[in-house]
């Protein structure tokens, strides 16, 4: 009885807990994407009205396009992200396929030492890093960062690949074998298909701190004709620090492109998840 | 029957003389990832041990480490980078995590509606950038643009205002819990799929026993998904000693007021780089990677050895 009455109220209760921490993380995300279609003069006066058709402006915007060099940035990101994570799920999938599928001598070895970047982060090395691009004349160029990129998504997609290469039936591979296709396309043909689900979740885990990373193209590609969004946004901030309407602007359309990805991934991310990628 | 087995293993490769297959397979991933992170990692390290003696690259064993830990001029700030990165864990441990782990367990309640929206929004500002995360919040604790006063107004709590990020003793706080605010949502979905990943009939069984609710997270589910919470653990022990960019975008990468936001990852950028009118110095940098490498790898080496060899797993 007291059951049947008490249910409804602990629902409600965990309804409200979860809408309030909803509204905390959703809030600031809000608060920029709304601020940046509002006039200088509505940031300031309300900041969490939104936009009404006196107070709608898209001069942030304007002064974005046409001042800062950000359609450029956006192309060095766009480059530097789709590229790596190309790199990483090719290169990946491939590492991640013959560890799973050959036993050779050495499997479990090369396996754990490709493993070791998972834990240990591949920022520890800028020094060296720097030091070897300078050698290397890749200074301020975009396949500095698509290099680092690479090496820094590799171990978490191998991992995550091999999981899920375990998983594909012998008999199709061995039918492949007997028809005569060469591994090369056992591996192209037949199995990659098949993990499509699971590159799509390390797609999202090696774009996200790809895209946002700081460090990275603070040091090695700070130059204009290279800077990402992430170090323009930062840039744009100390140089438009009064231009508010600028700087909100430039983070919504920062924003933009994760969000998009993460809308088209997100069920994929979760099964991914659950299926036991991440264990 | 075994004979012809180890036979059968004992031949492979006098039948397939070199399967190069494999070698093509793996040499990609293993020549990218071996000359930009492992070398590099290695070559640092052994940076750590060199300095400039008289205009020239010397070995100095491990006189630089001494420097950082006992000069006068840098180990204060040495000192002061690494107590800080401790409490910044410290509040990430207390807050993200038992936060993440509360709002997996209502998510994964079974029949809860919208579970995926909640899921969906509570996991956005983990995808956002630390530029952004930095720039929304300094205007939102902002005295001057005013949102949080105005909002802590609205519920009579005006007077517990304070411009937190500028005060050097509530600045540190008030980071850490920025970027708790960011990262919820990775302990979030860990713990969610391992709580899914709970067999139903364990459930039900508990059920028939009485035991539900309260109870049931904390006699049944919480000893389930230990392993998960080892896990997020030791990631976030990893990602808070080798953090960075939200410190570089909220307080400049002097790490202010007077320093009580620096943390190991600004110290390193400082060293390495220099800032305004201190000058880089290549081995400094290569001896700060070098103690916040050995700080990680005794923290992994812990969880591998030592937390998750006592943690009992149970196979569903």
């Amino acid at each position: 009885m007291s059951k049947a009455r008490s249910a409804p109220v602990r629902a409600a209760f965990i309804h409200l807990a979860l809408i309030a921490y909803t509204l905390v993380a959703l809030f600031p995300v809000f608060l920029t994407l709304v601020n940046s279609f509002k006039s200088r003069s509505a940031i300031f006066s309300a900041p969490m009205a939104l936009p009404t058709p006196s107070t709608f402006s898209l001069i942030g915007y304007q002064t974005v396009l046409s001042q800062g060099n950000f359609v450029g940035y956006f192309q060095n990101s766009l480059i530097v992200t789709v590229v790596s994570i190309a790199l990483v799920l090719l290169f990946g999938a491939m590492a991640a396929f013959a560890l799973s599928e050959y036993r050779f001598r050495g499997n479990m070895l090369m396996g754990l030492y490709l493993a070791l970047g998972i834990m240990i982060p591949i920022r520890l090395g800028t020094v060296a890093i720097l030091q070897g691009m300078v050698a290397a004349g890749l200074v301020n160029t975009l396949t500095s960062l698509i290099l680092v990129y690479t090496a820094q998504g590799l171990p978490l997609a191998i991992f995550i690949l091999s999981e899920f290469m375990r998983t594909v039936s012998d008999d199709l591979k061995s039918a492949g074998r007997i028809d005569g296709l060469s591994e090369y396309a056992i591996f192209f043909r037949l199995v990659l298909p098949l993990v499509r689900p699971a590159m799509a979740t390390v797609a999202v885990f090696t774009m996200i701190p790809i895209w946002n990373d700081l460090w990275f193209p603070l040091i090695l590609a700070p130059g204009e004709a290279t800077k990402t969004v992430t170090l323009g946004a930062q840039m744009f901030i100390g140089q438009f620090v009064t231009n508010w309407n600028a700087v909100l602007s430039a983070l919504s359309l920062a924003i933009l492109p994760v969000m998009v990805l993460y809308v088209i991934f997100s069920r994929q991310l979760i099964r991914g998840i659950t299926s036991g990628a991440v264990k | 029957m075994s004979d012809t087995e180890i036979a059968d293993i004992e031949t492979v490769p006098v039948k397939r003389p070199t399967r190069w297959h494999i070698a093509v397979f793996l040499a990609p991933a293993f020549l990218v990832y071996t000359a930009v992170m492992i070398l590099p990692l290695i070559e640092t390290l052994r940076l750590s041990l060199f300095n400039m003696v008289e205009g020239q690259l010397a070995f100095v064993g491990l006189n630089n480490f001494k420097t950082l830990f006992g000069d006068p001029r840098l180990s204060a700030d040495f000192w002061n980078a690494l107590r800080n990165n401790v409490i910044f864990f410290i509040i990430h441990m207390l807050v993200q995590n038992p936060v993440g782990i509360a709002i997996a367990a209502m998510l994964s309640l079974p029949g809860l509606r919208f579970a995926a929206f909640y899921r969906s929004a509570i996991f956005v500002p983990t995808l956002l950038s630390f530029v952004i995360v930095g720039f929304i919040w300094k205007l939102i604790l902002s005295p001057i643009w005013g949102i949080a006063p105005s909002l802590m107004d609205l519920i009579g709590l005006k007077w517990a205002f304070a411009p937190w990020l500028g005060k050097a003793e509530t600045a540190l706080i008030a980071v850490s819990l920025i970027s708790v605010w960011q990262y919820v949502g990775i302990p979030m979905m860990l713990i969610y799929a391992a709580l899914l990943n709970i067999p139903d009939e364990v459930l039900e069984a508990a059920e028939c026993d009485g035991i539900t609710g309260w109870s049931q997270f904390w006699k049944i589910k919480l000893p389930l998904i230990l392993p998960s919470i080892g896990i997020v653990s030791v990631l976030t022990f990893v990602g808070n000693f080798n953090a960075f960019d939200l410190v570089y975008t909220v307080q400049g990468a002097l790490a202010g007021p007077n320093g009580s936001t620096d943390i190991l990852g600004t110290l390193l950028y400082r060293t390495f780089f220099g800032f305004q009118n201190q000058m880089g110095d290549r081995s400094m940098g290569a001896t700060i990677a070098a103690v916040m490498f050995l700080i990680i790898l005794a923290g992994v080496a812990l969880y591998l050895f030592v937390i998750q060899r006592r943690m009992r797993r149970y196979q569903f």
